[in-house]
């Protein structure tokens, strides 16, 4: 029969299927931080009941970490206690863990890719929704919460459902100045914020074919602000070459097995989704958020459209922009790159491309969090650090920082920020902070101008 | 897990679309590294203002509501896979959220700490809205045995779909760790059969 990418993968790791139930889906890596696994440490241990696994699981510090100083206790003391906990967690159980100051810390979702923790054909949980990211790499991976860490923990297994699929075709040629975020902004602004929900998204044609990974792992980070518990893209030679010779790949004939396999896993010509869209590359322009969910998204030049219901008003209000009016010239005082969305080397280039040998405005403050001590790293070698100080940018320590405020991040209430992050739900970057999603590229340009302009007329 | 039986409450309207779980509790509170004391912080920036002053206005501070079963516009919980939300609803002290459409990893979050999603359609979600609504004493009885929720006084009433597997652990208090745990012989079986 045939299969789709996703059949394929998920299928090799059916354990067994109860009668008239779940299936039990076997989990191949398990990456974890401090915030969702104290819980469920806890309750292993209130239950004795061991680590099934600990080698398929590996932990990072990042939700609930500082981005200055990482050198020195953290200040905040349920942070510190949070992060000590976790710690002790993994030595107990002899679980790899990536503390902060390791050379390999980083976001979960921005250090296993780059370590080759992250591999095709695997399934992948954590517990984060963004773990959709890995399935860049045609992988299923999945966010779960902590009540399913716990069942990880113990069995190395899950109880699920097996979700439909769903597939989101885009052809054509993207138009200069657009990014793969604005590729996946552009998607859910014409699907909304639930039509995936019960899915899992396979992306397909030759936007994504045509994609670095840094760009694929953008677009299925955001799968889940569509509802769909994962994406994938089907990996290929850009793929392979990615994953090739990093710190947790096979190598030799071991990799070479490995891609043999890993390139069976495409869709097959005659396999059916229970949904499919498609799109024209050519009719996405650089997006930007003007609501409170990442649905409500627009071409920067277009203007904020008019609807009539009580939860859209809420958002115009909470945002203070009025239906019909155009965000151009809006002055933004905040700009945060960053976050598991857009936070690679690549985000950084583009981002610096745009900057190099211009000064921020004097009203914006513009964070810079590189996803991981790797790309922290990469930033300086490749000169970009000095392009951006030049230009007045703040480039603090690896983290998810600003994009859900939980640490000292925060941007004040009332404010705007254009933000390369994944949500712009109320309050998301601080009580009462406001955020407009956006590339790095145009988070950029706000940050240079102080305010949003149209790119599309700023490029050369 | 407690066992969830029959259900006979009053309910809190929330007719407000597209909650996200960093409404139901906000990422700064995620510091706990137990599951208590959320229910303090459910909704917080919707039932205190910046100067930590309560919001008349939200349904939650209304006085005149109360009762263990939220009434919430369409997709309810989506974003955030933090348990911390079921965590916070359940210490709030809800029992039931009914909505006429929920983001999985909610559903799946709150069905792992006995708290009920019940899915609507939008039609009787309209109705059952516009009843809690103007009639803040009215009682509505969720059945789970017979999949129902109905409101006597209103002859209003509905199925709702729930997985067999999970309707049995909710009845029965069990967890998926157990049942998990009982198959840890065909799990290394499926182990040693792996090549990729």
């Amino acid at each position: 029969m045939s299969k789709t990418l996703f059949d394929k993968v998920w299928d090799a790791h059916v354990v067994n299927t109860i009668d008239n139930g779940p299936q039990i889906l076997y989990i191949d890596k398990h990456l974890i931080h401090e915030v969702t696994s104290p819980q469920a440490f806890n309750e292993l241990r209130e239950r004795n009941i061991p680590v099934f696994r600990p080698n398929q699981i590996v932990a990072t510090a990042d939700h609930n970490t500082p981005t200055l100083n990482q050198h020195l206790p953290v200040k905040d003391e349920l942070s510190r206690k949070q992060l000590e906990q976790l710690a002790e967690n993994c030595k107990a159980n002899n679980i790899e863990f990536f503390g902060l100051g390791h050379k390999n810390n980083g976001i979960v979702h921005v250090m296993a890719p780059e370590l080759g923790i992250t591999k095709p054909g695997m399934t992948i949980v954590c517990g984060d929704s963004h773990t959709s990211t890995h399935g860049a790499f045609g992988a299923i991976a999945f966010g779960i919460g902590t009540s399913q860490v716990a069942q990880v923990f113990a069995s190395q297994c899950l109880l699920l459902e097996k979700p439909k699929k769903l597939r989101v075709k885009v052809n054509g040629k993207l138009n200069k100045g657009v990014l793969p975020k604005d590729v996946i902004l552009y998607i859910i602004s014409k699907l909304g914020t639930n039509s995936g929900t019960g899915y899992f998204c396979e992306y397909a044609g030759e936007v994504f074919e045509n994609m670095s990974m840094e760009g694929r792992m953008t677009v299925c980070n955001m799968s889940i602000e569509m509802g769909a518990r994962g994406g994938m893209i089907a990996p290929d030679n850009t793929t392979f070459e990615y994953v090739k010779d990093r710190e947790f790949t096979p190598k030799g004939q071991e990799f070479e097995d490995c891609v043999a396999y890993w390139k069976t896993l495409k869709t097959d010509n005659d396999a059916v989704f229970d949904q499919e869209f498609e799109f024209n590359g050519e009719d996405i322009s650089p997006m930007l958020t003007y609501g409170t969910n990442p649905g409500m998204g627009i071409g920067i030049n277009e203007f904020v459209p008019f609807e009539s219901n009580a939860s859209f008003e809420k958002a115009l209000d909470y945002m203070d922009f009025k239906a019909g009016e155009s965000l151009i010239n809006k002055p933004i005082n905040f700009v945060f790159i960053g976050s598991c969305t857009n936070s690679r080397i690549e985000d950084f280039r583009v981002a610096a491309s745009y900057v190099k040998g211009k000064k921020k405005a004097s009203n914006v403050t513009a964070w810079l969090v590189p996803g991981s001590k790797k790309v922290e790293a990469q930033i300086v070698n490749e000169g970009l650090k000095d392009v951006f100080t030049e230009a007045g940018f703040e480039i603090r320590q690896p983290g998810c920082s600003a994009c859900l405020a939980m640490n000292e991040d925060k941007i004040p209430q009332g404010e705007y920020c254009v933000s390369t992050s994944n949500r712009n739900f109320e309050g998301r970057q601080g009580p009462g902070s406001r955020t407009l999603l956006a590339s790095p590229l145009v988070a950029a340009a706000t940050a240079i101008e102080g305010k949003i302009i149209d790119i599309t007329k700023h490029l050369n | 897990m407690e066992k969830f039986e029959t259900l006979v409450s009053r309910a809190i309207p929330l007719d407000i679309e597209n909650i996200d779980t960093d409404q139901i509790i906000p990422a700064r509170f995620l510091k706990a590294t137990d599951k208590k004391g959320f229910g303090d912080n459910a909704f917080r920036d919707w039932r205190y203002d910046e100067n930590n002053q309560k919001i008349d206005s939200f349904a939650l501070n209304n006085s005149k509501y109360s009762g263990s079963i939220l009434v919430a516009g369409n997709n309810f919980g989506c974003g955030s896979s933090r348990e911390h939300a079921a965590w916070a609803l359940t210490g709030y002290g809800f029992k039931v959220v009914v909505s006429s459409f929920f983001a999985d990893i909610f559903k799946g979050n709150a069905l792992n700490n006995g708290l009920l999603p019940i899915q609507v359609t939008p039609v009787f979600l309209e109705k059952l809205m516009n009843y809690v609504t103007s009639n803040p004493n009215g009682e509505i009885t969720v059945n789970l045995e017979e999949q129902t929720i109905c409101v006597p006084s209103n002859a209003i009433s509905e199925q709702f779909e729930i997985n067999a597997y999970k309707k049995t652990c909710l009845m029965n208090g069990y967890d998926d760790i157990d049942y998990l745990l009982s198959k840890t012989n065909d799990i290394e079986v499926y182990e040693t059969s792996k090549k990729y």
